[in-house]
């Protein structure tokens, strides 16, 4: 039993955690995030024991498991301390050349170093990637050293001083006015500051109080919450004893959704052990403070994220939002007091209290300060999680990071803020990216998703996707949402099917004027942002849609033809091997044709054929 | 008591009551259509919008989920709380296009027609617009919770549990009662009752005296068990009529 009763408890066992350490000894760390293991980065794990016992290596080297790195298109991936060795897409078979030419020789297995796409620079040590090289991982840095079933590797970092720290030396008020001093503005999306509504909260009279840890990730493509909780689930539950201890909550929730299954079982883990060495509980630290934590599962849909929702499933209600004139803060979970802020608002909370709110403050741009952890999909080279200084221009993220457009096509335009937020073009791409500058440009934060777009993006086909997936997350309860966004939605149909006409696009903006105004929700009152965003950018495209019938992207299928040009096809047939509804003819030797009739334009024989041939009318 | 501005004109409330409860106890007239002032407010039909003004904070909101606050300033037809509850109705109308009181009502806003272009939605001839009306009177007013809402978004549907016939329900008819576009139909035929709608058929109790159906029987059960009075039964032999 390891039940720590004081603040000296704790640095003992950090002190005694360090003195075991052996700073020479090498540690091959694997990730474990969902990513990884989707490529089998448990069978890996197993590959480096089995390989190391067989060398009778087991006592020099350790295997740790890991939370996700955030290179996560590059995954499995491993890296051996103390050295730093970075290997990406690593499979099980390499890892006897991995033990021998590293481990013992010392050297790189280079075939499996990251290649840069753009120069094939090879580089050996995680932190020189690109990819990692321009960010600044306070938050997300930890996760690629713990193990986060493991507490103790937590403590050894560390772990825990801050919680101890604020519980021992520090009022609940001075721990207040720390947060409110660094102004942390909230993570989920909307980016109102925390400090205030933990005041509120504080103030409001009342036995119980709740805080609530919004674990409720949805947008489509993001997911650094879901790594954060996977991967440094601690971290979590240290900042979210802090809150606690401010505004006087001795209940909490972790509210998970379901499809987060490795999310739920490492929180619930960490619950456990935080409870067993007296982190939670009855009289944390020998302090006097009581709290304790409840994970809650989420049964899966978008609109749970939203507060009022969120709270109402925990209360076993279906999640629905409610009308919010009364502020959550002041009456939210079984009528009392919440504050719910959102993964990385919590995994924040632990810094200010360990570097104070002046140095956490100089981080970021001025009103924002922190970093922010995006996660930076689509037609990008490098894809993955990052954390950056809030107003990091979007130029940095896309092209020193993200290692620019990928088969060197042309950027287009990123959506962020997920499917609530807005597409971004390239004029403004080198305006810094915080909470107030996105929303001036008809975007938003939301909760950092950033999807980027190359000139093969038709912007009306991606108003439509994120209205369809609006559409079906709405949850219906409210009219100017489920009858708004189905009918905004209808109407970018009729566009990309060439049924558009001149009236769509004021039709478009009056349903997107009552659809903000009016919803019950945040859901709603952003909903019409993916198309208000992409008519202020890209009106013309909408508008070469509705007149001239066409599709500059080449998108849309209603919209485009396939055909084959005879001076580049020589007959070769591969196109035709490929179609699946035999709409290419001709004889093998002599130019093939497209008979449209039968053509689905699925576009497969223009990916099969090797000479250019294909072309997109 | 509380005192507040309606369109220039000072009133008072009662402290804890909704703005459209206010408004309505005070002869001012809001279209509304989920509100029910024996049911909490909902906050679904969107339709009761108001331009609310607190401090330097101006704010369209429906008036039936906003608590009324001291010195509130509230406008009910500025031009900005016409076209939210114009363009409302008009989402609301192609939902129920054949229901004679939403015509009347989308007709009292200006509205004549179902506006051209707007793709129809909802299942022809269904005319519900999910306001919950029936859902939370059958819940919370008269208790069996019968009927409940499935899916969601614009999937979104009023049904029984499975969408079979409710054993809970008793026939009482309120659901029919408080729907405000009479979607929900209600025959007796001779000694039978029928909710087309929840696929409820229910025997109907007769009267001792005069031998009418007047009462479905499972709502009479419900009614002694709810009450434990033995004398009630007693009281149901007869109909209205013949007591």
């Amino acid at each position: 039993m390891n039940r720590l009763t004081s603040k000296s408890d704790l640095e003992r066992l950090q002190k005694e955690l360090a003195s075991r350490k052996e700073p020479e000894r090498p540690v091959v760390t694997l990730c474990q995030g969902t990513g990884c293991r989707a490529y089998a980065s448990e069978k890996i794990h197993n590959a480096f024991k089995k390989e190391l016992a067989s060398r009778g290596l087991t006592d020099q080297v350790s295997v740790k498991s890991t939370g996700c790195h955030g290179f996560c298109e590059q995954g499995p991936i491993v890296v051996i301390l103390p050295d730093e060795i970075c290997y990406c897409r690593v499979k099980p078979e390499d890892i006897p050349e991995i033990v021998e030419t590293t481990l013992l020789e010392k050297k790189t297995v280079d075939r499996l170093l990251f290649t840069d796409p753009v120069s094939g620079e090879k580089f050996a040590r995680e932190s020189e990637i690109p990819f990692y090289k321009y960010q600044r991982r306070v938050i997300f840095g930890k996760n690629r050293l713990v193990d986060p079933q493991n507490i103790e590797d937590y403590i050894a970092l560390e772990g825990y001083s801050a919680l101890a720290h604020a519980l021992t030396e520090m009022s609940p008020d001075k721990v207040l006015l720390e947060v409110k001093k660094a102004n942390l503005r909230g993570r989920g999306g909307a980016g109102f500051p925390t400090g205030i509504k933990w005041e509120t909260t504080r103030n409001t009279p009342g036995e119980k109080k709740y805080v609530i840890v919004n674990a409720d990730e949805g947008d489509p493509g993001a997911y650094m919450d879901r790594s954060i909780l996977e991967g440094n689930p601690h971290l979590v539950l240290e900042g979210l004893a802090i809150g606690a201890y401010a505004v006087g909550a001795r209940e909490g929730y972790v509210f998970v959704r379901q499809e987060y299954p490795l999310a739920l079982e490492n929180i619930t883990e960490a619950v456990e052990q935080a409870r067993e060495y007296g982190l939670l509980g009855k009289n944390i630290l020998g302090s006097g403070f009581d709290f304790d934590v409840k994970v809650k599962r989420g049964a899966g849909a978008f609109v749970s994220g939203e507060s009022s929702a969120l709270i109402s499933a925990i209360e076993g209600s279906a999640g629905e939002p409610r009308p919010k004139h009364v502020n959550a803060a002041i009456s939210g979970l079984w009528g009392k007091p919440t504050s719910l802020n959102n993964v990385e608002t919590w995994a924040n909370v632990p810094l200010i209290m360990k570097e104070g709110s002046d140095w956490y403050s100089g981080l970021g741009s001025d009103n924002n300060p922190g970093t922010k952890i995006f996660s930076l999909v689509g037609k990008v080279n490098n894809t993955g999680l990052i954390e950056v200084p809030m107003g990091t221009p979007l130029r940095t993220i896309i092209y020193d990071i993200g290692g620019g457009i990928k088969e060197g096509k042309k950027f287009k335009a990123v959506q962020t803020g997920g499917p609530s937020g807005g597409c971004i073009p390239e004029e403004h791409l080198d305006v810094p990216v915080d909470f107030d500058r996105l929303n001036q440009m008809g975007s938003m934060m939301g909760s950092g998703g950033m999807i980027v777009m190359d000139e093969n993006s038709c912007m009306v086909d991606v108003a439509k996707y994120f209205m369809q997936f609006l559409m079906e997350e709405s949850c219906g309860k409210c009219t100017s949402c489920r009858e708004g966004i189905k009918k905004m939605h209808d109407i970018l149909e009729k566009i990309t099917l060439g049924e558009g006409c001149e009236t769509d696009l004021q039709q478009l903006e009056d349903l997107a004027w009552i659809i903000e105004n009016t919803s019950l929700c945040a859901l709603g009152s952003t909903a019409s942002n993916p198309v208000l965003s992409t008519l202020k950018y890209f009106r013309e495209e909408y508008e070469t849609h509705i007149k001239d019938k066409c599709c500059p992207a080449g998108v849309c299928k209603a919209l485009i033809r396939y055909t084959i040009e005879p001076e580049h096809c020589n007959g070769c047939g591969r196109c035709k091997k490929v179609c699946s509804v035999d709409a290419v003819e001709g004889n093998k030797g002599s130019p093939m044709t497209i008979n449209q009739e039968f053509c689905i334009r699925c576009g497969i024989c223009q990916e099969a054929c090797r000479f250019n041939a294909v072309l997109v009318e | 008591m509380i005192t507040l501005t309606i369109n220039g004109k000072k009133y008072e409330a009662q402290k804890g009551q909704n703005l459209l409860q206010a408004a309505i106890d005070n002869g001012i007239e809001i279209p509304h259509l989920c509100y029910h002032e024996k049911l909490p407010p909902y906050g679904g039909c969107r339709l009761c919008q108001v331009e609310v003004t607190k401090g330097e904070k101006v704010e369209l909101t429906t008036s039936c989920t906003y608590p009324v606050s001291q010195g509130i300033q509230v406008e009910t037809e500025t031009p900005r709380v016409q076209k939210a509850r114009r363009l409302v109705m008009e989402l609301i109308l192609t939902m129920a296009p054949d229901s004679p009181e939403i015509q009347q009502m989308a007709r009292k806003l200006g509205i004549e027609t179902i506006p051209g272009g707007f793709p129809s939605s909802g299942e022809k001839g269904d005319d519900c617009i999910k306001c919950g009306l029936c859902v939370r009177a059958c819940e919370e007013l008269v208790g069996p919770g019968s009927i409940t809402f499935s899916s969601k978004g614009p999937e979104r549907k009023v049904v029984p549990p499975f969408e079979e016939e409710p054993e809970s329900c008793i026939g009482c008819g309120t659901c029919v009662h408080v729907c405000p576009t009479g979607c929900i139909s209600m025959e007796d035929l001779g000694r039978k009752r029928k909710l087309e709608r929840w696929k409820r058929v229910l025997s109907m109790k007769v009267c001792n005296d005069c031998s009418s159906a007047y009462i479905p029987k499972a709502q009479v059960d419900y009614y002694l068990k709810r009450t434990g009075d033995p004398y009630l039964a007693e009281w149901f032999d007869l109909c209205p009529d013949c007591r």
